[in-house]
């Protein structure tokens, strides 16, 4: 595989490496409402991209298009060079995507939570799932059930995801709602810290990002 | 240089970039197939309800007969087969919720479809963990129950083994119709209206055996239908049902 990358970087001008993610041409229409058309963008390794727009604006509606949970669109998505649907499965293992809906469920607590979502892309060890939870301002929450945590700690266990997975795309949907001051630090430092080590992220939030990296913006609003 | 600059930005991360390699994916595709098999036992075992609810309902419907018919040993025996085979159904359908519900409610729906593995076993280790706990303690408790609606001892076995094959049907097919309803808002009776048709085949099927059995007759038929039917719904239902997920969440 990284011998295709390489060929197809070099077929593209040698200055400009095939990017992880590109979208041509998208378009997407809702109850005859035009959320975007002619939508085109690319993200390398070590971008990080804040996708902005006003509600209903179809932030999440491109996140999810990107990530294949919502087919109703038109146009081209491309992953390493590579039409998306050709290699679903290769994409799919370098992507995380955290949406609305944490993904935690309340019965459990956040070791099992976090030990199934991760076993879906790479099985992880209990020694790894403290840790992370350690990283994220849990410790010590690992065998909490998760109905007894408050809304933002629901969302710090699905951020543990971000530390204990390979993925090279973090796709996230409105990560900062129920943050507070310091986790919202925090998020911003792995944010920054997975692009350095050539990760891509593609953010939608309101709040105002300050991270210690470049940031792109794309904004949805015409 | 790059060592170096890999152990400082990475030392909260658990995991290099891209360290999936190729020669892990069957095992890591067996590794989130007993994954999820084991999450969703473990949420049953945690929420005792859903354990307890189609049990319940099938010991209350079965005794509902003797009750509403009659409580002639001679009657009872004509519609022993039918009557459990028909409260068999209806219990499995009280519990086919549980199966993707509580997880479109909460995200862990979408983390499922967007997992690399293959869905089908995904899907498949949802319908074996909601068979081990809404038709499995059923299959056992059907003897019982058969006992009180004076059941020929020749059919025992017949009842057992046909509801062991038929469950898991019932499971797999309601599967289908859990995976297209589950993002509506108010569903009703729609799912009934879906899976029920579905299911009818292993209703006849099963009860006719059991009733077949009860009179001496060969039991040969009946298996292999049922056998067939089981094949054919292990091998396309998780499929379909998998699709359903897709339209489901879009």
């Amino acid at each position: 595989m990284p011998a295709s990358a390489h060929t197809s970087s070099d077929s593209a001008s040698p200055s400009q490496p095939t990017p992880l993610l590109r979208a041509q041409n998208l378009f997407c229409e809702r109850d005859d409402r035009v959320l975007f058309s002619d939508l085109h963008f690319s993200l390398a390794a070590g971008d990080l991209m804040q996708v902005q727009g006003s509600n209903g604006s179809g932030k999440t509606t491109l996140l999810r298009i990107l990530c294949g949970l919502n087919s109703s669109y038109e146009g081209a998505l491309f992953w390493e060079g590579v039409p998306i649907e050709e290699d679903r499965e290769g994409f799919l293992s370098s992507l995380l995507y955290l949406g609305h809906r944490v993904g935690v469920n309340k019965v459990l607590t956040a070791r099992e939570n976090l030990r199934w979502s991760c076993s879906l892309h790479a099985p992880v060890s209990d020694a790894e799932i403290e840790e992370a939870l350690y990283s994220v301002g849990l410790a010590g929450y690992a065998d909490i059930s998760c109905r007894n945590m408050s809304a933002g700690q629901q969302q710090r266990v699905s951020l543990a995801r971000l530390l204990l997975s390979p993925a090279r795309l973090w796709v996230l949907d409105e990560p900062f709602t129920t943050l507070d001051v310091r986790g919202v630090k925090v998020l911003e430092n792995l944010l920054a810290d997975h692009v350095a080590r050539g990760g891509a992220v593609l953010v939608t939030t309101h709040h105002t990002l300050e991270v210690p990296c470049a940031l792109r913006r794309l904004n949805l609003d015409r | 240089m790059s060592e170096a600059s890999k152990t400082s930005h990475s030392s909260l991360f658990k995991k290099e970039l891209g360290a999936l390699g190729v020669d892990q994916e069957q095992v890591s595709t067996f590794a989130a197939f007993s994954a999820t098999l084991r999450r969703d036992l473990l949420i049953a075992l945690k929420r005792r309800n859903d354990l307890l609810n189609p049990l319940m309902f099938f010991l209350i419907v079965v005794s509902l007969f003797p009750l509403g018919v009659s409580s002639d040993p001679q009657e009872l025996t004509r519609i022993a087969a039918g009557a459990v085979w028909v409260s068999a159904l209806l219990a499995s359908m009280l519990s086919l919720d549980n199966l993707f519900r509580a997880d479109y409610e909460d995200g862990s729906l979408e983390q499922l479809l967007l997992s690399p593995q293959p869905l089908y076993f995904m899907v498949l280790a949802k319908n074996i963990s909601h068979w081990l706990i809404s038709g499995l303690p059923v299959v056992l408790l059907a003897p019982l129950l058969a006992y009180m609606l004076y059941l020929p001892a020749d059919a025992y076995w017949t009842l057992v083994l046909t509801l062991l094959l038929g469950t898991p049907v019932l499971s797999l097919f309601g599967a289908i119709g859990v995976a297209l309803t589950v993002g509506l808002g108010s569903r009703g009776l729609i799912l009934a209206v879906i899976v029920l048709p579905l299911t009818v085949p292993v209703l006849i099927i099963g009860a006719k055996a059991v009733t077949d059995a009860s009179l001496g007759l060969p039991l040969g038929m009946h298996f292999s239908l049922m056998g067939a039917l089981l094949a054919l719904s292990l091998s396309l239902a998780p499929l379909a049902s998998a699709a359903a997920l897709k339209i489901s969440v879009n």
